[in-house]
């Protein structure tokens, strides 16, 4: 592009090996200089500190449901009967949009713990309604059963199942 | 060499937009002097901590809380949760001071070669401004986190407009938003305090057009005479401002890394407390010598008319200055009494820092009548009474003769 | 360039002069000189100290003082497990609710709970302490001039007041604090606390242990941020060296 004034070839390559050295230091100093400017928008210590909630099962009875919070998103707690379990169970062979067996769902089959998010547009289902006695979300009229699992509507999937274990007999662990 | 693209995408947007031919123009066409020393490398440093300080400030506001309950604790938040928390909200802290020194810099080089004079005043008027609208937004970004120096400095600073005849006490009360420093004025505070680097980032604008009007000045002082007098600013300045960024960002990474807290005061980390005023109520140190100013004179009205008018002086200094030599090098007075002028601003940052009793008294005040009989006496007269060095004929011959100087020496 | 490193460093001296006469203003008592582990540019905290400051500030300190900055959780950095943590946090106990009927109810702490505070509020601690206002701990490190060597002078300043001394009702006196009296009553006696790991719990040995406790409270991050410095500055001397070559280069070809 520009006329070249004779220059030695070794002063050349001196040359352009420091224009590249200066330029690819100085990128991966930015580069490193910019990544505490992204993370700090990430979860900061005090909101992971809360990442884990506790639920007291002990006061929720048979056909009942609890609401907890977790991470800020509804987790409905549900002591299912007796029937509920066993409608789920018969259904694992029905004709389902994202097949699911109730037993992997659940550590007991009689407490159902789901997040109550509705996986179409993120709207929070009404409990014991719908045409399968689960779960109705009235924003897009997706149906999910006693299991939580989808079975009509516009929703894709399931009722998501966050990490849980039970601490005891009445307390159990979620996140 | 007139920017031809090639590329049609460029091609394209050039013909509605011709943005990459003003920055083509700006690093190729525009002229710059060969012989600019360091000193010139304060301009770009202080624009780089301009852009330092409204990305980590947008960054902070994303956690801090403006709010005289929250305030203190949101800061806290930062310090202890926030990821690189700690790390972002020091770099604002210390990068205050940072843009202080780099600015305090680049204005004494103007001082020294004579920057001001024609056809520059407007550039050194646009510089005013911004130091100005800096000094705004640095007093309240100190309010913000509702320390105890952040209170009762904002109720010191405030209670200066209270000095105006009859509507002072109006003004005061309008500027606090109640009828003393509270949420109100903390949120006003907040609000100015995001606003104005935006406005400091017009004005730099403006600043770097005027400047772009007539060329950078340069060590001699003299005009770009011949086609050898000057140089395109990249691939020169560009490589000799990084190194200067460099060699800058270690200064500052000194601060930021081991001593975060030196340029800050420990009251601050005690949450404001409206009913009890620390023992010594000091400014950031970049506040200083006008602090010292305004404390020298025993009347309200006239120490605040004091200080503000030590600023207003120097719009005058194009004018004040009645030589036609710009740089000190060849006026042996002149470069005497800047320096001089230089160790009475220290004096008075000195003096600021130390509590209003006894002798502080009095070298406050010698050294504030000094500040300004350099000013408004020393410099006009000098200017018609000094015979200054012989000028060389061209930058370039100056270059050459220090080059030969420099061979001699070395030589011998 | 010389010249401008010549001008810098001078007024880079008279400068700092200046900023640190700001700083000494007022601080007309010289304070004891101890070598903390955790200053210097490489300096860490001392763990074991800091575990048994945080004993001496729960036995002690803890009665009048809070630390509403702490999160129990932080004591990790400390060498606390998670167990340990758990136990600490659950001896306090935290208003929290309201539950499904409404009420506020009354719970144990947790490792996300901050040091509980041992007053509702200013005044109910002003309130029993006539009158004075017992200051939060968190900071209080950086909140003095003198930082660590204030508050250990502090704790182990106590004396009898000189004769000519007028010690005013309910003071003490404190050869460290401004103005020599202080409503805190010397809160630290010969083996007011038995340390696990068997250390002699002497006043000395107290003062000093807790002061590195609450160092840490103040500036928790103050490992990482050395550590990031150091990098930080290597990184930059490369990156410096290789510009000042660069740079060479690009203005030997100017003549």
């Amino acid at each position: 592009m520009t006329t070249t004034t004779p220059v030695e070839e070794d002063g050349v390559k001196r040359r352009d090996f420091l224009y590249i050295a200066a330029g690819g230091v100085g990128a991966v100093g930015t580069a490193m200089a910019i990544w505490p400017f992204v993370d700090q928008m990430n979860p900061s210590a005090d909101v992971l500190a809360l990442s884990t909630t506790e639920v007291d099962l002990g006061a929720i009875e048979v056909g009942s449901e609890i609401t907890a919070v977790w991470q800020g998103k509804p987790v409905f707690v549900r002591h299912r009967t007796a029937d509920e379990i066993a409608a789920a169970e018969r259904d694992d062979t029905a004709n389902l949009p994202d097949p699911q067996a109730d037993a992997d769902r659940v550590i007991k089959p009689e407490w159902l713990i789901m997040l109550g998010v509705c996986t179409h547009l993120g709207c929070v289902p009404l409990k014991e309604s719908g045409d399968f006695n689960g779960w109705f979300c009235p924003c897009h009229g997706s149906h999910y059963d006693t299991s939580g699992r989808i079975r009509k509507g516009p929703a894709p999937l399931n009722l998501p199942v966050p990490p849980y274990e039970f601490l005891d007999d009445t307390t159990v662990k979620i996140g | 060499m007139s920017f031809q693209p090639k590329n049609p995408m460029v091609k394209w947007v050039e013909h509605r937009l011709p943005i990459v031919g003003m920055v083509h123009h700006a690093l190729y066409d525009y002229p710059t002097p060969k012989n600019l020393s360091y000193w010139w490398t304060f301009g770009s440093l202080a624009g780089f901590m301009l852009v330092v300080q409204i990305i980590t400030g947008i960054v902070l506001s994303m956690h801090y809380t403006p709010h005289v309950d929250l305030a203190f604790n949101s800061v806290e938040h930062i310090m202890r949760d926030v990821n690189y928390g700690w790390l972002l909200r020091y770099m604002h802290a210390n990068g205050a001071s940072m843009f202080f020194i780099v600015v305090y810099l680049h204005i004494f080089r103007g001082l020294y070669y004579g920057s001001y004079k024609a056809p520059r005043e407007l550039l050194w008027w646009l510089g005013l401004v911004i130091f100005l609208l800096m000094m705004a937004t640095a007093f309240m970004g100190y309010v913000l986190p509702w320390g105890q120096m952040s209170f009762w400095g904002a109720t010191v600073i405030t209670n200066l407009f209270g000095a105006i005849p009859v509507v002072g006490d109006t003004i005061v009360t309008w500027l606090w938003g109640g009828f003393s420093v509270d949420n109100p004025t903390l949120n006003r505070f907040f609000s100015l305090h995001y606003l104005l680097p935006f406005v400091i980032v017009g004005v730099v604008i403006l600043h770097i057009w005027s400047l772009h009007t007539n060329g950078s000045n340069n060590p001699t002082g003299l005009d770009l005479k011949e086609k050898s007098d000057s140089i395109p600013f990249h691939p020169y300045y560009t490589i000799k401002d990084l190194f200067g960024l460099a060699v800058f960002l270690i200064f500052f990474s000194a601060f930021l890394f081991y001593a975060p807290n030196y340029l800050g005061h420990p009251d601050n980390y005690i949450p404001a407390n409206p009913l009890v005023t620390p023992a010594h109520i000091v400014p950031e140190w970049y506040f200083l010598p006008f602090y010292a100013i305004l404390r020298a004179v025993p009347d309200k009205l006239g120490g605040v008319l004091l200080m503000f008018g030590a600023i207003a002086i120097l719009f005058l200094l194009p004018w004040l200055d009645r030589s036609r030599i710009r740089s000190a090098r060849f006026r042996p007075i002149y470069k005497q009494l800047f320096w001089i002028f230089v160790a009475d601003c220290i004096l008075l940052t000195y003096i600021g820092g130390k509590p209003a009793e006894g002798a502080y008294i009095l070298w406050g005040r010698i050294a504030t009548i000094y500040y300004f009989v350099h000013i408004l006496i020393l410099l006009p007269l000098v200017g018609l009474f000094e015979k200054p060095k012989p000028l060389p004929a061209s930058i370039s011959e100056d270059v050459l003769a220090k080059k030969g100087s420099a061979g001699e020496a070395s030589n011998a | 360039m010389l010249k401008l490193i010549k001008s810098l460093s001078a007024a880079a001296l008279l400068s700092v002069v200046a900023i640190s006469g700001a700083h000494a203003a007022g601080a007309a008592i010289e304070y004891k000189s101890v070598d903390w582990s955790h200053e210097g540019p490489f300096g860490t905290y001392d763990r074991a100290a800091a575990q048994r400051g945080l004993q001496v500030y729960r036995e002690v300190c803890a009665g009048c003082h809070s630390l509403e900055q702490v999160s129990f959780r932080t004591l990790a950095d400390l060498g606390f497990t998670e167990d340990e943590i758990k136990a600490i946090a659950a001896e306090g106990t935290y208003m929290d609710g309201p539950n499904d009927e409404g009420d506020m109810f009354e719970r144990a702490g947790k490792p996300f709970d901050k040091f509980p505070s041992p007053f509702a509020n200013e005044k109910a601690a002003r309130a029993s302490n006539g009158g004075a206002f017992p200051p939060d701990l968190s900071l209080i490190v950086k909140a003095r001039p003198g930082f660590e060597n204030y508050l250990y002078s502090l704790l182990t300043g106590y004396e009898d007041a000189p004769e000519d001394h007028k010690l005013p009702a309910g003071m003490a006196y404190n050869a460290y604090f401004a103005g020599h009296n202080i409503a805190m009553p010397a809160p630290l006696a010969e083996d007011g606390v038995e340390y696990a790991d068997g250390t002699k719990a002497s006043v000395d040995q107290m003062a000093k242990d807790v002061t590195v406790f609450l160092a840490w409270a103040a500036e928790p991050k103050l490992e990482e941020r050395k550590n990031m410095g150091l990098k930080v500055i290597l990184f930059l001397l490369l990156l410096g060296g290789i510009f000042y070559a660069a740079k060479r280069k690009v203005w030997s070809d100017l003549h």
